[in-house]
């Protein structure tokens, strides 16, 4: 604990424990009110409730990592030997999420060619043998 | 050490020469730091292949649907069980660093009884996912590769009853989630009449849930149980050393706890993520 005397620890310990648990407690509310569990009718756009539950859960993730793990205690060369190589994967969810759009893209592209349905005035490569024989027009 | 021109042996005292800290933390913990940096790639891995599959997918199990279960047969409590779960893990949390407090104290009891502590609220954790797991499995029968949730893509109109909590007539809207049940073994996809849209009018079958779902819950969701099921083995081995007495020998604040306990609020911060992107978004 170094600069803190054991009984202010303690105390350090306790409120984050609560902290962390009302957050927890905000994000499920989030959730379940957004989704119209609480209040009936009611429904919070899902990109506003995933932004408001991804800063509480990075807020969480700080706290743990920098109090109950102690890393904002250790001198600056570990902290960012730990911290900056995380940085990586900003890109990794970035190139992912990209690729997984446009997967989806494909996906919605082949299900609607695979809806359309051959009509009666579609010719067919029977019709067009046909037609290059003795055109019609 | 150099040996200069003149044959002379000198000892280089720079931070990075050796014989000192420069991060002022012993090899150990160290090397823990960079094992859990290494381990976050892993989950980090992980997790971007399921949001990345998720997002590839026009529509994914709700999981406010598909965890609302609780102990002792009590439907419709989305997310409920798995707060609980949460909260277990966190509370486990405190009791660790508890844990580490007494050792930098030397207080031997103190350490033993808040790792005991700790060790009751990981297994209390497993004994929950193992809950979760066993409903999932033998209640819903969902696998690695077959998933029974799904979601209605148009709104309609059952024409018949699945037994549990949907009637013949019962009417359904777009977006809603369900479950198709199984009878003596074979899944029951219901039928339904199309109102809207435009196959309105038309009959058609409930289709299973995006395949990867089962699989990438499973497989993520039993390797963090994993890691806590191995750090309760580990917490369980320290415990019995602090106990005998072999830390409190080496007269450095119970560095073996402060270690072991880095581990576990490492699966506590991962929790927090798996918590936010399976359950909550």
């Amino acid at each position: 604990m170094g600069h803190m005397t054991y009984e202010q620890s303690k105390s350090v310990a306790l409120k984050l424990i609560i902290v962390l648990a009302v957050i927890t407690i905000i994000e499920v509310a989030i959730a379940l009110v957004g989704k119209g569990y609480i209040i009936e009718g009611f429904h919070a756009p899902i990109f506003v409730m995933a932004i408001l539950m991804i800063g509480l859960s990075l807020y969480k993730a700080y706290k743990i990592v920098y109090e109950f793990m102690h890393l904002g205690h250790e001198v600056p060369g570990l902290l960012k030997s730990v911290l900056l190589p995380v940085l990586l994967l900003v890109w990794a969810i970035i190139a992912f999420f990209w690729e997984g759009s446009d997967w989806n893209a494909r996906r919605t592209l082949i299900d609607n060619k695979n809806k359309e349905e051959v009509g009666v005035n579609t010719p067919t490569t029977m019709d067009i043998k046909q037609w290059e024989k003795e055109p019609l027009v | 050490m150099a040996t200069d021109t003149t044959g002379q042996v000198k000892v280089d005292s720079g931070t990075w020469d050796g014989g000192n800290e420069p991060f002022k933390a012993s090899y150990g913990k160290l090397m823990m730091w960079y094992f859990l940096l290494s381990d976050s790639f892993t989950f980090a891995g992980f997790l971007i292949a399921y949001g990345a599959l998720r997002i590839s997918m026009p529509s994914w199990p709700v999981p406010d649907f598909v965890f609302s279960l609780l102990p002792g047969g009590i439907e419709n409590m989305p997310l409920i069980f798995v707060t609980i779960m949460t909260f277990v893990l966190l509370f486990s949390s405190y009791t660790m660093v508890r844990a580490v407090q007494e050792g930098h104290q030397e207080n031997r009891k103190g350490v033993v009884f808040w790792m005991l502590l700790t060790i009751i609220g990981g297994s209390a954790f497993l004994g929950c996912q193992a809950w979760e797991w066993n409903t999932l499995i033998g209640k819903e029968h969902m696998t690695i590769s077959t998933n029974p949730f799904g979601t209605h893509t148009e709104s309609g109109v059952y024409l018949e009853g699945d037994g549990h909590h949907i009637n013949e007539g019962d009417t359904f809207a777009e977006g809603d989630s369900y479950l198709i049940h199984q009878h003596s073994g074979e899944f029951h996809p219901l039928s339904y009449k199309v109102t809207e849209g435009d196959d309105a009018g038309t009959t058609k079958q409930m289709e299973f849930g995006p395949k990867a779902f089962g699989a990438l819950f499973y497989f993520i969701t039993g390797f963090h149980g994993f890691h806590v099921f191995s750090g309760v083995v580990f917490l369980i081995i320290i415990m019995v050393n602090s106990f005998t007495g072999l830390y409190a020998e080496r007269k450095n604040g119970y560095e073996m706890v402060e270690k072991i306990g880095l581990y576990w609020h490492f699966v506590d911060l991962v929790w927090v993520f798996v918590f936010l992107v399976f359950y909550l978004i």
